[in-house]
């Protein structure tokens, strides 16, 4: 027994021996391992785990505003309250809500989406219940606090344009970021972050964003954040200045009132924009808190298009307003003289067709300044059938019509100056004389915006420089050359003299009471402006309808009135501002844009920086040293 | 032997005999694990430390008892101890049946029983005291060992039915280390190593869903860091990057902002890690070497081959509690689902934990007892 126990334990020994050794070999391997992981990779692993702990959340920075030429804010942030839940500080989120709907009245589909919401998120993510909260709101739910457990206000910021629909186009709006407009810029993809939808918002999206700032926090593995353990504030945008005048686009913008139309006012010698008034408009406030389908589709289909920015993105046959260019190129081609007449007798053969005089009793003998003051279509006829469309082509295009001005608000429309070779190109079919005349009075094929007008007007009274037309003072480098008596506009290169002649001729418009705007010329003795009446035919008046009598421009319906058109300057001396008006299918240029211009054109003199504040540095004008120009 | 003592000690001299440096070893281990769990609660005692400690208050006792009692009644109860856990084993696998899902534990009232942790113990016993009956050439005849195949197999066959692959497997390893010491032939485990081998692939059919995910993950937790392979990912990364001396107690970032899951239970170690450094780990399992080491000390010391096969039976059992913990959580083994003793958050494996330890000190305090065969004095 003893010699068979003794064996056992023997071969127990051997055995457990074996096992042991195993064991103590695992245990090393498990040492191993670890020094392994806490050693070799253990900087690997720190990283990851700090990547774990801290997560970088974005402060989005404050928009910058945009202000107007006399630092009057325009577009500003306004502090947006919300009222936001936390489902984890709140015992019975129904009733809550339902008290809270006491206060701020939530309705029954609200709360069906906040309920499903909170569902949804983590409890302790706050959802938001309500934005854009009145001020006496807020007040309330500070004071009923106690009944809403889990019920906290936030602040953010939200647009807002103090003026409302006055500068609508010209401002534009923000809007959330559109998957398209995503660049992989981690700021638009926050909630509740807007970008620049249109307008000056859209253009100087960049300065006006800023840059956005970080805060690294320290979260769990659900997100709940513990702390913060770092801040870096952004750079707040940048404010945008521009060359307008609120007041006086406000003041335009009434002026126009019901009627669809525009007004542009352009300084002439720098081409800042003092007032670019479209109507209708629309309430730009509206697209930051998000419109309706339905509040989308009142503005999209209306037939005055209030979306639409009609000063630079309407385009318009010119009528008379484009007599200035024909009658430039006459005299630049040297085929008339201020003395040339011709003779209107109410109309005028060319070949089988009869092109009407505006007076169908016609002008008699005209010269120029007959032509322009009382505004003859045949004198054009006579003297755009001498020089040809070509020749008057180019000069439009020297005035900056037919093209985009290159304005720094997106929108810009071209308009069009037709050529022989453009209607080959485009239409296919040859030109043709009677096109010609047509052309010759700003019909037929010649489309202009109310910027365009506004730009040649300014160009033909600033000694023919080529302005270009701006919003934002940002190219103030330019208006700075200005000021320091360095034009950086280049000449257009047409004769001074011409020139004279032509302005000479626009006095007279509102000058001599044959003057088609003799009745709109502006009475007070310290005050004058010149310019030139348009009136453009929106439909082809048929022959058997001038038989039978044309009927008055106030029975047809809206669509097809004439559209009445206005370019002027001020004041007659020493021009400093350009203008145009234009009201669709207003009537005639006489009775309905040249009183508006005249009145928005006492309202800029009245408002001209140098009589407001003399020796003040004005947006758009460069201050005192440009007094002496 | 017996002039130098008795072979039957006085209670008395049992209590001054006992093994009281083991029982420091083993408060110093749970103390560090209360440690942890004060930690893993974010530097409080509740829920898990506070509990612990009281659990851990019983257990000692228990093991205290254990070690008193006379080891042939550990013989002679060996197989009613063997059948009572397997019915109970059996009572769970029922319920679980019956349509209380996939349970593995009976709800005592004050405390949740899992039996297929006291399982272990009990194959331990079970598979001591039928060697015991055997000379070594004896035992490892085939006719001899188809009854402690059966001891082995039977709780594997209801474990695997849970399903607890961790277990399953942890049991098949105790019974293998009981026949290696008990006297089975080496060609026999060859035999059964081949056998494994080519049942591998029909048992892998038999895996559920979220076991075959489990080794998939396993074998690479780098391709899923969000799903399956998050927890491994996690626990490596707070391995790693507790470094050398760790990032200080109550400091563990991965721990305390939850990126490490079961940071209280089966992950226990990896905040320890964290928070400790290497310089933690390593002397953590040092501390589980010395505890080993004790136990296959005593198991060297005791003259009958029931204690011997029981202590070193016991010690095998807790080695594989921590080597297959800590391979776990280190990436090394799959996520079984294996408590790292005397440390995690839980009941029924600090029990049994305790009353190995228990039983192991009984083999100490017996150590010269010469036991016949069917357990009586010799």
């Amino acid at each position: 027994m003893n010699s068979r126990d003794n064996d056992r334990q023997k071969f127990f020994t051997r055995r457990a021996a074996l096992l042991a050794g195993g064991q103590f070999g695992l245990l090393t391997a498990l040492v191993g391992r670890m020094y392994y992981l806490q050693v070799v990779e253990s900087e690997r692993y720190q990283t990851l785990a700090e990547e774990n702990r801290i997560n970088m959340r974005l402060i989005p920075p404050s928009r910058g505003r945009i202000l107007d030429r006399f630092g009057v804010p325009v577009a500003v942030n306004q502090q947006n309250y919300r009222v936001l839940i936390k489902s984890e500080n709140t015992p019975d989120v129904p009733a809550v809500l339902d008290r809270l709907a006491m206060i701020i009245s939530i309705d029954a589909d609200e709360k069906a989406r906040i309920l499903k919401e909170i569902r949804r998120t983590k409890k302790f993510v706050p959802v938001t219940v309500r934005e854009f909260l009145e001020w006496e709101d807020v007040a309330r739910l500070e004071v009923n606090a106690p009944d809403l457990p889990g019920v906290t206000i936030d602040v953010g910021e939200r647009r807002f344009y103090p003026n409302g629909i006055a500068a609508a186009h010209v401002l534009g709006y923000v809007g959330a970021p559109r998957r398209e407009d995503l660049t992989g810029d981690p700021l638009l993809e926050l909630p509740g972050f807007r970008i620049g939808r249109s307008g000056i918002e859209r253009a100087f999206d960049k300065p006006l964003r800023g840059s956005a700032g970080a805060s690294q926090l320290e979260v769990t593995a659900v997100g709940r954040v513990i702390r913060e353990l770092d801040r870096q504030e952004g750079d707040k945008g940048r404010d945008v200045v521009l060359t307008m005048d609120m007041a006086l686009q406000r003041a335009a913008m009434r002026r126009l009132g019901e009627e669809a139309g525009s007004v542009v006012v352009m300084d002439v010698a720098t081409g800042g924009l003092i007032v670019q008034a479209s109507t209708p408009s629309f309430d730009p406030n509206a697209f930051t808190e998000g419109l309706s389908n339905a509040q989308w589709r009142a503005l999209a289909d209306n037939e005055r298009a209030p979306l639409r920015n009609k000063a630079i993105a309407g385009e318009y046959a010119p009528g008379s307003t484009f007599k200035m260019i024909v009658a430039l190129a006459a005299l630049e081609e040297g085929v008339i003289t201020p003395r040339s007449r011709y003779f209107c007798s109410g109309h005028m053969e060319v070949g089988d067709g009869r092109f009407h005089c505006w007076r169908r009793e016609g002008h008699g003998h005209v010269d120029l300044e007959r032509g322009i003051a009382e505004s003859c279509d045949v004198y054009f006829y006579e003297i755009a059938r001498k020089i040809g469309i070509d020749t008057i082509a180019k000069m439009a295009e020297r005035f900056g019509l037919g093209s985009k001005l290159a304005l720094d608000v997106p929108g810009e429309r071209s308009g069009l100056i037709p050529t022989k070779s453009w209607k080959r190109a485009v239409i296919g079919q040859p030109w043709v004389l009677g096109e010609t005349l047509v052309a010759g009075i700003g019909q037929g094929f010649v489309l202009t915006t109310p910027l365009q007008l506004a730009t040649m007007t300014a160009r033909m009274v600033n000694g023919g420089k080529a302005v270009l037309p701006h919003l934002a003072r940002d190219r103030m480098f330019r208006e700075d050359m200005i000021a320091r008596g360095k034009p950086e506009y280049p000449s257009i290169n047409v004769d001074p003299a011409h020139l004279k002649i032509l302005m000479d001729t626009m006095e007279k418009v509102t000058d001599d009471p044959r003057g088609t705007a003799h009745a709109a010329r502006i009475k007070r003795p310290d005050m004058s402006m010149a310019g030139k009446t348009g009136t453009a035919q929106v439909r082809r008046i048929s022959l058997r309808e001038r038989e039978s009598g044309v009927r008055k421009n106030e029975e047809l319906p809206w669509r097809f009135r004439d559209h009445a058109l206005f370019v002027g300057y001020a004041p007659i001396e020493n021009p400093r501002y350009a203008i145009s008006v234009v009201v669709e299918h207003g009537g005639g240029g006489s009775s309905v844009a040249a009183p508006i211009a005249r009145d928005v054109m006492i309202e800029t003199l009245e408002r001209d920086p140098a009589r407001l504040a003399p020796g003040a540095d004005v947006a758009g004008l460069g201050g005192p040293e440009r007094q002496g120009t | 032997m017996a002039q130098f003592g008795t072979a039957q000690p006085t209670f008395r001299q049992k209590l001054l005999r006992l093994n009281w440096e083991l029982v420091l070893l083993i408060i110093l281990t749970a103390s560090i694990g209360f440690a942890m769990l004060y930690s893993a609660a974010n530097g409080n005692l509740d829920p898990w430390a506070s509990r612990q400690m009281s659990r851990f208050a019983v257990g000692l006792a228990m093991m205290l008892c254990v070690a008193l009692i006379d080891i042939r009644l550990w013989l002679r109860t060996a197989y009613p101890i063997y059948a009572l856990c397997l019915g109970l084993l059996a009572a769970v696998e029922i319920m679980g049946s019956i349509g209380m899902g996939a349970q593995r534990w009976l709800n005592l009232g004050f405390f949740q029983l899992q039996p297929s942790e006291v399982m272990k113990i009990a194959v331990i016993l079970a598979l001591a005291r039928y060697f015991h009956g055997f000379d070594v050439d004896e035992a490892g005849r085939l006719r001899n060992l188809w009854i402690p195949v059966l001891i082995v197999v039977a709780p594997i066959a209801l474990v695997l039915r849970q399903p607890d692959l961790g277990t399953a497997m942890t049991v098949a390893m105790v019974g293998g280390a009981m026949f290696w010491l008990g006297g089975a032939r080496l060609w026999q485990f060859g035999v059964v190593a081949a056998g494994v081998a080519a049942a591998v692939p029909v048992a892998w059919q038999f895996l559920h869903a979220y076991q075959k995910q489990r080794i998939f993950t396993f074998l690479s937790p780098e391709s899923d860091p969000l799903g399956a392979g998050y927890h491994i990912l996690q626990s490596k990364i707070a391995l790693g990057s507790g470094g050398m001396f760790g990032k200080g107690f109550l400091e563990g970032t991965q721990s305390h902002l939850n990126f490490l899951p079961e940071k209280q239970t089966d992950f226990i170690f990896t905040m320890l890690a964290e928070e400790f450094g290497l310089i933690g780990g390593v002397g953590l399992i040092a501390l589980y070497g010395l505890l080993i080491a004790y136990g296959i000390f005593i198991a060297f010391r005791c003259r009958s081959q029931f204690a011997r096969l029981l202590a070193m039976g016991l010690t095998v059992n807790f080695f594989l509690y921590v080597f297959i913990n800590i391979a776990m959580v280190m990436g090394i083994l799959p996520v079984v689902g294996v408590p790292l003793p005397l440390i995690s958050y839980g009941g029924t494996a600090m029990l049994t934990v305790l009353i190995g330890f228990g039983l192991i000190m009984s083999c100490w305090l017996h150590r010269d007892m010469y036991i016949n065969r069917r357990g009586g004095l010799a």
